[in-house]
């Protein structure tokens, strides 16, 4: 089953399917009721109109998010209409919500033939059934869109209504980008993040007590647990971990080591806006090419051009540590212009080193190093251990700006030249730092000093314990490196194996997994059980979300929620709106048909110079996209001369009756480009990439492979990044790289 | 680490219609030793073995390495085939066309082997020395950070944030890096701090 | 899903067939082995294909080969037609179905197909270049290869193809040095979605059963096996959703036969055996009877020459 789909649509299409599950009473109704908000009153004053939710400030681009939440009675607790009968509870304002978007508009929009969405819809509304199970698996592609949160957000509201969060075969998987791009953002390294998703103090939160108060969590149901009211707990077993002794009570546990940030955070796109700008000094990339990876390659060489200094570790040649060096038309710059120092380091790569990495179902690996890493080429352990250990020295014999928080950082390994994977991974889990006396039995040691923390549920908020990152807590406890373990039994073929490595949290397999049984504890469906409650407490194939002892129809299955439900509607949790709404990408081959007026996604951050480097569909009729291919893995396959030779030169991909309009030939060369650059390629005519009808226009469709670059086995090309356009999602900043226009022409190919 | 796990599990829970095909007993068991000239040598025999995780997406599948020489027992290693694992739940020995050629991944011409340099306005680079290479980030970095360091705000309220140098980190490597590389980087007040997650 | 191949063993292990399991060996007679084999097959289900080429990958990791980095000629596949590096390839095919007006994307991993009775082998005038095991495995012996690319001309699949660095012809030896050790194909065990399974004959023709009565389920009611009878049956073999009409996946054959000349040629060696007739009037009389009046000869001939180009590295 093939339903094609305008790149960017994405919202109104999966709106469509809820709308055509709600009307054709495909609701998985005791899920709905009992595990969403689905009854929650929301305040008066909230509305929706014309593409615009109520507090839409246009000059500052962004929203008062006062009204986006819910109606709270005198006892602190929300208001509820559990006969889903009031009209301003959360599914009845969802209901008007989604009213606009009929088979009908979804054709409109998205180019899908009515009789393909239908066919979709249907198959997946049969999936509201307790029995049948719909799982979505999605990649980065899906948030690549200036609206591209809301689009997994609409995926994940579809799942809910159908009961298919926390059941077997059920959720919403990312699957993401990079071997341990999981852990990466888990461990928290991102601009506002703190590891195990705390986050970063604001400016405004001046001190330990401010920061905390925003963070207490209560409960908005009676006798709901609210998970995160632990915050304080992991918080400050972090801070142990970083600064040791000199993280003490008395300084609030070096709160004052921590930067605050002015503002929301410095995503990759404000990095290079900044770069750009003349306002950075010097720049680290880590196993990252962004001349090739981020949007605007003009921008991003201009950018680079203005630093000081760059620095690349990487085990393999890079387009941005050789930015500067001229290689024809495919990097066209002056090098003695450019006065940026560029200093390469050579990394070892995943055959060369040991440790672990999180996949996407949150699963912990451990591996091991089977090769001698080529020349000098070495552990970005030692080198960042190097770049400490010199820092400090130079701050020891020359003082400076703040360094208490680098001659004070936790740096108690064996050999501090090099921390051993087995040292950071034991600090990742966290250990007993003073021993812990039963409070009513003296005679009782709960902690004992010295110890790894069996879980985050021994961590404190004392001091007297620390934990890098509280949801590896369990990873390398007493029992040994449990990520390490391979014992590939999966009783009842479940699929969790859980004696395999270890996830996180606590070796849970699927999370929220309280909801694969109903209110009453009995599994949805009996042939597929993960958790049931047998009377006194929950047992089951998987680790339990919730107390083991909490009573079904108490505490709600959603416990990181301080509601102990999921959301349909996000309250004023996100920047564009509590539910998701169609925008077009900011450059779009047709308007808006249900928000003419709209450009993009409203409260979209876009900086002034790139608003300015939008273009038209009158100048760039086409829509194109960019992806990637099997051969290929983003911009490192190049370098495989395997990879190399089974997907040698970059093409882009159009229809035949596009190639027809344009004598473009099969094999033959064009120009594509946008108002940011210009690129020439093969082309490849296929039948797979048809003209779709929107509104009653025929869009084509250029698809833009992302694989080549100037160094490596393939053969010399460009990417997607000459062309695509600064402007990333409302709320996390990813790039827009899966929507933008372009206009295309034959041209004579290269003289051989 | 534990070799051992067989895959049984597998065999026992994977019958599906078909009997699970045993190898061994595709009518060669208690056959002696053969040769032909047309059957190249089997080039696994009696080399190092070693678990690792494919280096590309975040599937997670799991290969065994195979080098002569190991490591383990404080030898060179040289890598010589890359191969799924049987054993690993996520792709019980498959690979995807990048996994089936890690090999060449590892042994790419491109692979770096030295620090280098290139000076402003320079057309090149040139070998340095990790001395050479690790002082000089660090007297940028400090030089940098002692000039734009902010310590308080301008409503005197303590940040302790550095914005004028930033850190992209790699979301290849491992956990145990990662955590590395947050206490350094952070430790210095850097908050123009990101990684592949959003990109 | 299928039970996975097995991790291969470091540990040494004698190789389980050899030598005294031949069971024709070109242009010589061999004596009639003293067991016989349990037949080994590789199965392709096309309908699971999605034309990753992790198979391409792992054959070419595996056999130590690589292929030189060519051009994009405006399609996907890559190389374009299997090369003595490239023992095996992807053959992607945009086919309209007349009946429901889907486009449906066929894709078909060529490379040797180990007929029962090998045209290659037949062909093939140099005593034990081309051997036949009786697990059904065909293999070449490059020691003994001449290079004469007649082997081409008598595989009715068009697959070998001659190295132009050593003049010797090269195709799929279904990992015989794999199967030998108890392990399956690199390119089975690499593909991800078990598009490509390997065990006895017997097994796969039961597991090809399966696959087709899903996809009969499925309303693809010409699903079958192509298992071609003209050769005797196969050793790989494909699961194809629309088995009637195997010419629109990337031309296969409809009812590949050995050319009768081939059949001809064979007859005139096992009856005066190459050494007695002498290898230059062997191959001039071999010559005469291909380059005559046969036409799907020359089109070989002239198809052999254009396919020799890429290299074992």
């Amino acid at each position: 089953m093939y339903a094609p789909i305008r790149q960017g649509t994405d919202i109104a299409f999966l709106l469509g399917v809820i709308k055509y599950c709600v009307d054709n009473d495909k609701v998985q109704w005791e899920y709905t009721k009992a595990f969403t908000n689905a009854p929650y009153i929301v305040k008066e004053g909230f509305g929706y109109q014309d593409g615009l939710f109520t507090g839409y400030d246009e000059a500052k681009r962004d929203y008062n998010r006062s009204s986006w939440d819910y109606e709270l009675g005198p006892d602190g607790y929300v208001v509820s209409d559990d006969t889903l009968q009031n009209p301003r509870c959360v599914w009845n304002l969802l209901k008007q919500h989604i009213a606009i978007y009929t088979p009908e508009m979804v054709e409109r929009i998205c180019g899908t033939p009515k009789d393909k969405f239908l066919k979709v819809a249907q198959m997946i509304s049969e999936c509201s059934s307790p029995t049948k199970t719909m799982t979505s698996m999605y990649a980065l592609g899906w948030t690549q869109h200036s609206k591209g949160s809301q689009n997994i957000r609409a995926m994940a509201m579809l799942q809910l209504i159908l009961g298919n969060i926390g059941v077997r075969g059920g959720g919403m998987n990312a699957l993401r980008g990079h071997s341990n791009i999981q852990g990466l953002t888990d461990i928290g390294l991102m601009s506002n993040l703190i590891p195990g998703y705390l986050t970063i103090p604001t400016e405004k939160e001046p001190t330990f007590d401010t920061y905390m108060s925003t963070r207490g969590f209560k409960p908005l149901r009676p006798d709901q647990m609210s998970y995160w009211q632990n915050y304080k707990k992991f918080f400050v077993s972090f801070l142990k971990s970083m600064w040791g002794p000199a993280a003490t009570p008395e300084n609030n546990f070096a709160y004052d080591y921590l930067p605050k940030l002015d503002l929301p955070g410095y995503d990759i796109l404000r990095a290079f806006e900044l770069m750009n700008e003349g306002k950075m000094t010097g720049y680290f990339c880590q196993g990252f090419n962004p001349l090739l990876a981020f949007p605007n390659r003009k921008k991003v060489t201009d950018a680079l051009s203005k630093l000081k200094f760059l620095v690349v570790m990487d085990p393999l040649q890079t387009e941005t540590a050789r930015f500067w060096e001229n290689h024809g038309e495919h990097n066209d710059v002056n090098s003695a212009s450019i006065q940026t120092e560029v200093i390469q380091l050579p990394t070892t790569c995943f055959a060369e080193d040991t440790g672990s990495l999180t996949n996407s179902g949150r699963q912990l690996h451990w591996h091991w190093a089977a090769g001698t890493p080529p020349g000098e080429a070495k552990h970005d352990t030692w080198i960042m251990a190097q770049l400490h250990l010199r820092l400090n020295e130079l701050y020891r014999k020359e003082g400076g700006a703040f360094p208490d928080a680098m001659l004070n950082l936790a740096w108690d390994y064996k050999d501090p030249e090099e921390p051993s994977p087995e040292e950071l991974a034991k600090e990742l889990n966290g250990s007993v730092l003073e021993t812990v006396i039963d409070p009513n039995d003296p005679t009782k040691v709960l902690l004992e000093k010295g110890k790894q923390v069996v879980s985050f549920a021994a961590l404190r908020d004392d001091g007297k314990t620390a934990s890098a990152c509280w949801i590896y807590s369990g990873c390398y406890n007493e029992a040994g490196n449990n990520m390490a373990r391979r014992d590939n039994s999966d009783p009842d073929e479940t699929g969790a194996f859980s004696k395999w490595a270890w996830s996180w949290p606590v070796n849970r397999r699927i999370i929220y997994n309280r909801a694969s049984a109903d209110t009453n504890g009995n599994p949805w469906d009996p042939s597929r059980k993960l958790l049931w409650w047998d009377g006194a407490k929950w047992t089951g194939y998987d680790v339990p979300d919730i107390a083991p002892n909490a009573k079904p129809g108490v505490v709600g299955p959603y416990i990181m929620n301080p509601e102990g439900t999921a959301r349909l509607f996000t309250r004023g949790m996100m920047r564009d709106g509590p539910f998701p709404t169609h925008y077009e990408p900011f450059e779009s081959p047709v308007v808006n048909v249900i928000a003419p007026k709209i450009r993009g996604n409203p409260v979209a951050r876009v900086f002034k110079a790139d608003m300015e480097q939008f273009g038209e569909a009158s100048e760039f009729p086409y829509a194109a996209t960019s992806y990637r291919l099997t051969e290929h893995f983003h911009y490192w396959t190049k370098h495989s001369h395997i990879n190399a030779s089974l997907q040698p030169e970059f093409f882009v991909e159009i229809s035949e009756q596009l190639a027809r309009e344009k004598n473009i030939q099969l094999g033959g060369w064009v120009r594509v480009w946008s108002k940011r650059g210009s690129v020439k390629a093969k082309a490849v005519v296929t039948k797979r990439i048809a003209p779709l009808i929107c509104d009653g226009k025929t869009v084509h469709v250029v698809g833009i492979p992302l694989h080549w670059g100037f160094i490596g086995a393939a053969k010399k090309g460009w990417g997607p990044n000459s062309l695509s356009p600064f402007v990333g999602d409302a709320n996390i900043e990813t790039p827009e790289y899966k929507a933008f226009l372009v206009n295309i022409e034959p041209i004579a190919g290269p003289v051989a | 680490m534990n070799m051992e796990i067989s895959r049984r599990q597998f065999m026992k829970s994977a019958g599906g219609g078909v009997a699970g095909t045993t190898l061994g007993a595709l009518g060669f068991g208690g056959i002696e030793a053969a040769l032909a000239s047309s059957i190249r040598p089997f080039k696994l025999t009696g080399v190092t073995e070693t678990r690792n995780t494919c280096t590309y997406c975040a599937v997670g599948c799991g290969i065994i390495i195979y080098s002569k020489g190991s490591l383990a027992k404080g030898e060179r290693a040289d890598i010589f085939h890359v191969e799924g694992d049987a054993d690993h739940p996520t792709n019980r020995g498959t690979l995807c066309p990048k996994g089936a050629a890690l090999l060449d991944m590892v042994h790419a011409e491109t692979r770096l082997k030295h620090p280098m340099l290139r000076k402003p306005g320079s057309d090149k680079f040139e070998q340095i020395s990790w001395d050479v290479a690790l002082d000089r980030i660090a007297r940028l970095m400090k030089d940098d950070r002692d000039k734009n360091f902010v310590a308080r705000n301008r409503d005197g309220v303590t940040v302790n944030r550095w914005l004028s140098t930033g850190f992209l980190a790699a979301s290849a490597t491992t956990n145990e890096t990662a955590w590395t590389t947050y206490k350094v980087v952070r430790s210095t007040g850097m908050l123009v701090f990101d990684n592949q997650a959003r990109v | 899903m299928f039970p996975p191949l097995p991790n291969p063993t470091v540990k040494p292990t004698p190789a389980q067939f050899g030598e005294q399991d031949l069971i024709r060996r070109s242009a010589s007679n061999v004596a009639p082995p003293a067991r016989q084999l349990t037949p080994v097959a590789k199965l392709i289900d096309t309908s699971k294909c999605i034309g990753c080429k992790a198979c391409q990958a792992a054959c070419l990791e595996w056999n130590d080969l690589r292929e030189k980095v060519g051009f994009n000629s405006g399609v996907l596949d890559n190389p374009l037609d299997l090369t003595p590096a490239s023992l095996t390839v992807m053959r992607f095919s945009e086919w309209i179905n007349p009946e429901t007006q889907n486009l449906e994307w066929l894709i078909r991993k060529d490379g040797c197909m180990h007929c029962a009775d090998p045209g290659c082998l037949k062909a093939c005038p140099a005593p034990g270049a081309i051997v036949q095991y009786s697990n059904g495995i065909v293999d070449f012996d490059h020691d003994r290869c001449i290079g004469c690319g007649y082997c081409i001309k008598g595989c009715p699949f068009n697959i070998p193809r001659i190295s132009q660095v050593d003049h010797k012809a090269y195709k799929c030896t279904l990992c015989s040095d794999r199967v030998a050790v108890g392990q399956g194909p690199a390119c089975a065990k690499a593909c991800p979605t078990q598009a490509i399974v390997f065990g006895t004959k017997e097994e796969m023709k039961q597991h090809a059963e399966g696959r087709i009565k899903d996809l009969k389920s499925r309303g693809f009611k010409n699903a079958g096996l192509y298992d071609p009878p003209g050769v005797g049956g196969t050793h790989v073999m494909y699961v194809l959703h629309h088995a009637d009409k195997p010419e629109i996946y990337a031309n296969l054959a409809r009812d590949p036969r050995i050319s009768p000349i081939v059949e001809l040629w064979k007859g005139v060696t096992k009856y005066a055996g190459l050494a007695a007739m002498g290898g230059f009037a062997a191959f001039g009389f071999l010559h005469y009877l291909i380059s005559g009046p046969n036409k799907v000869s020359e089109e070989d001939e002239k198809k052999a020459e254009q396919l020799t180009g890429s290299d074992v590295s």
